[in-house]
């Protein structure tokens, strides 16, 4: 396999079908048209299930019936879309179906606008819909990692029978980086046996997100609960660079996260000891190696980068826990900041700086 | 020596689960149930079904089939059975649905499953009330009709008109067989059973989406008894959702039957 | 090193796909590289760009705020974006459309009637092929030659005919550029 350059959504959308996405159900929006629209091509040409939904929330719940019949499925939208998703999502947490859902983030709340933004960070971590549960959410902030993360979100979706929700944004879904794509994988002949495909020569399979009773509800909540903490335990992942060495740790994920990445490299060029911690699942959020760095290393100052008023800072916060200051820079409504600006930022919480300053 | 075993004349069909229904008495939802359990037997689909109950007072159907079942979202079975029906094309898709399900909340998925010839079946069950949540006004409760959210009748002027789904669907190009009978009485009920079999042939041979509409009763929340509902069934509302066959294609009379 | 392109036109003016181009180019010339276009209403009438960047190491931010090479195809681009550019950097403007070069300009200029080159070679839409040629020029950050074997590669099919004169419009460009620079 070699590189191409690929455009985020169009690599996405590739990927899945890759990871054998047997049923696309989608509605267009900007900015992630794109994946839908290959995905209109590429489904037919595999003689797969591809059908543009009368809204998001007829997608969401035609996904929710392909999950339920034991194959691969996906939809992908963008933040305004995702809301009208919210109760679809809810259900299929609640019956124990695999699905992955992809939304490219873009400027809100309301209609907001087209361009890249990281705002739905609570809305996709915490439950996406109501409830008491969360989806295994993936950040992707490259091509590459688009690519890889959506196979995975196949694969993790249909190891733990849970919903993953792929977070790109606006900027990583119109890009084009050079990438590699994975081979085509062949779709299992078989469907699991709890899927609802005719009851022939056995006892009825039913799914459903009903309890009326509320110890089974209660029962069920806590099986989801079991099923999240093994999640926890896991699937933590997040990538760093000169973390150990740092000072000032920034904290970015997704496209913040790859911008940062550029100012912390240009802080380093000054001397200035800075690192960065990109998380690459927010949930779980990667507790683990955050507390790790911060039990061993020279951190005295966290600084968090977000295309959002303060969302992933929470967690953050949670991890931290008081040993260090923890510090937020966020830019709203589809402003993504330039490297120059996040460097201006950096050296504003470099600690030795920061203290001259004062 | 005479033979003295008997002849069953009347047993519990195959594709319904032997127990008991959480139905108010005199409710027609069991007289629907039957009906679809019958057809499924009888063209030998019961093994190859796949049932999409509803939000409303069928929200448990799916336990009282004997086949492959689940419970969608308030509305949205016709998505969700489309999504079945997508990556399973040769099992037979039905979806059971209320008023309130398919003439309120779900009116934009129902259209649309119609629109697209979506090859699945749909049993509409009309009773011109909510029923599960006490009483209230249904997109189908008649003017006039008292309800606890109409109580002093339905003010068409303030809540507007009943919807007509039957005829509103059979305008879409894609609906195969749209048909309105009516359970309240024996009679009405046999053909009531003949089109949900003629529903479930025409999606076993692919014509396209088909709908039974069942006018039916609610004798609680309508506040009558079993017998006064069938009556009011027949009085009041077969003049408002006049029976009859809304769109029955050209591939689907060339079906026979 | 970091080499950033921001090329910005009228919709229509090829300006993605010259972008594209210059991507396709400094990936297998082995560059890292990212294209991001600019989206939504600006596509509808407006001016359309997008930025490029080639470089020798993983690419953060696919934005820059001063791109070393800007290509202005048209003049509402050349208004906006003059000043933006490095002040070491390029401004390759499109003497044909622009009429005056924008005061604001700091970089380097590189004059180009890149639409009446385009014209004479038959075809208006080679237009951003001479720009690119003469950007190339004057900045090789690679080989003409790899610039002409994306374009080989890449050239969409319903437009594979016009390839000869693509090349011819490229190489049209950067002739120019290298004509006027001394030495």
């Amino acid at each position: 396999m070699s590189r191409e350059l690929l455009k985020g959504n169009v690599a996405i959308a590739e990927a899945a079908l890759r990871a054998g996405c047997q049923a696309f159900f989608g509605y267009p929006i900007t900015p992630q048209t794109e994946l839908l629209e290959h995905m209109a091509r590429r489904m037919v040409e595999l003689d797969r299930v591809f059908l543009q939904a009368e809204s998001e929330v007829a997608a969401i719940n035609m996904v929710y019936g392909a999950a339920c019949a034991g194959v691969r499925t996906m939809t992908s939208s963008s933040s305004p879309g995702y809301s009208l998703m919210q109760e679809g999502l809810s259900y299929i947490a609640a019956s124990d179906v695999p699905c992955v859902v992809v939304d490219v983030m873009r400027g809100g709340p309301g209609l907001g606008n087209i361009l890249p933004s990281q705002g739905d960070y609570f809305q996709i971590t915490r439950s996406a819909g109501h409830g008491d549960y969360r989806p295994i959410v993936l950040a992707p902030a490259t091509v590459q990692e688009a690519i890889d993360f959506t196979e995975l979100a196949f694969d993790l979706a249909e190891q733990y029978r849970h919903l993953v929700v792929l977070a790109a944004d606006g900027q990583l879904g119109q890009m084009m980086e050079p990438a590699e794509l994975p081979s085509m994988r062949s779709l299992p002949r078989t469907r699991p046996a709890w899927a609802i495909t005719g009851a022939a020569g056995r006892a009825p399979n039913r799914i459903s997100s009903l309890y009326m009773n509320a110890e089974e509800e209660e029962a069920f909540n806590l099986r989801i609960q079991a099923r999240l903490a093994q999640i926890c335990a896991a699937e933590q992942r997040s990538t760093e660079v000169q973390a150990t060495h740092a000072e000032l740790l920034v904290i970015g994920f997704g496209t913040a996260g790859r911008i940062a990445a550029s100012a912390v490299e240009q802080a380093r060029a000054e001397g200035l000891r800075v690192g960065l911690f990109r998380p690459q699942t927010l949930y779980p959020f990667p507790a683990e190696r955050l507390s790790a760095l911060l039990a061993c290393c020279a951190v005295q100052n966290i600084l968090v980068i977000e295309m959002n008023a303060g969302q992933m800072v929470e967690d953050v916060r949670l991890v931290v826990a008081g040993r260090v200051p923890v510090h937020h820079y966020g830019r709203l409504g589809g402003v993504v900041p330039y490297p120059e600006e996040l460097y201006t930022v950096i050296q504003q919480h470099y600690p030795s700086l920061a203290a001259s300053a004062e | 020596m005479a033979n003295l075993m008997m002849e069953p004349v009347y047993e519990r069909p195959a594709a319904l689960e032997d127990r008991a229904t959480h139905y108010c008495p005199g409710c027609t939802h069991g007289v629907a149930h039957r009906l679809l359990a019958e057809a499924l037997d009888e063209l030998g689909l019961r093994e190859q079904t796949i049932l999409v109950a509803p939000v409303g007072c069928a929200v448990f159907a799916y336990e009282y089939f004997r086949i492959d079942g689940c419970e969608a979202a308030h509305g949205r079975a016709p998505a969700m059975a489309t999504g079945i029906k997508r990556v399973l094309p040769d099992r037979t898709v039905v979806t059971y649905q209320g008023d309130g399900d398919l003439a309120a909340i779900g009116t934009a998925e129902i259209l649309h499953a119609a629109a697209r010839g979506e090859n699945i079946t749909t049993l509409f069950v009309n009773n011109a009330i909510y029923g599960m949540t006490g009483g209230q006004m249904a997109p189908t409760t008649l003017p006039g009709q008292k309800t606890t959210s109409s109580p002093f009748g339905r003010n068409t002027a303030q809540a507007g008109f009943p919807l007509k789904m039957s005829e509103i669907l059979a305008q879409t190009p894609g609906a195969a067989y749209i048909v309105r009978r009516s359970l309240h009485d024996a009679r009405h009920i046999n053909q009531a059973k003949k089109a949900i079999l003629t529903a479930l042939r025409v999606q076993q041979a692919g014509l396209g989406f088909s709908m039974v509409e069942l006018l039916s009763s609610c004798p609680t929340n309508w506040g009558m008894t079993p017998l006064e509902a069938l009556r009011w069934l027949e009085s009041e509302m077969l003049p408002a959702y006049p029976l009859g066959d809304y769109q029955v294609s050209e591939a689907v009379r060339a079906l026979g039957g | 090193m970091q080499t950033a392109y921001l090329l910005a036109g009228f919709g229509g003016q090829g300006v993605m796909f010259a972008g594209q181009l210059m991507a396709y180019a400094g990936m297998e010339h082995g560059y890292e590289v990212t294209w991001i276009p600019s989206y939504g209403p600006e596509m509808r009438g407006g001016t359309a760009h997008c930025t490029v960047i080639l470089s020798d190491c993983p690419i953060g931010s696919p934005l820059v705020r001063h791109p070393q090479v800007v290509i202005a195809f048209n003049k509402p681009s050349a208004q906006k974006y003059a000043g933006q550019e490095d002040p070491a950097g390029l401004f390759v403007v499109n003497r044909s459309l622009v009429d005056e070069v924008p005061l604001a300009v700091q970089g380097q200029l590189v004059e180009v009637r890149a639409t009446d080159i385009a014209d004479q070679l038959g075809n208006t839409r080679l237009t951003n092929m001479v720009l690119l040629g003469a950007a190339l020029a004057a900045r090789p950050v690679l080989p003409l030659a790899v610039l002409e074997a994306a374009l080989v590669a890449h050239i969409p099919a319903h437009r594979r005919g016009l390839l000869p004169l693509n090349q011819q419009a490229l190489a049209a460009g950067a002739a120019l550029v290298s004509a006027a620079q001394p030495g």
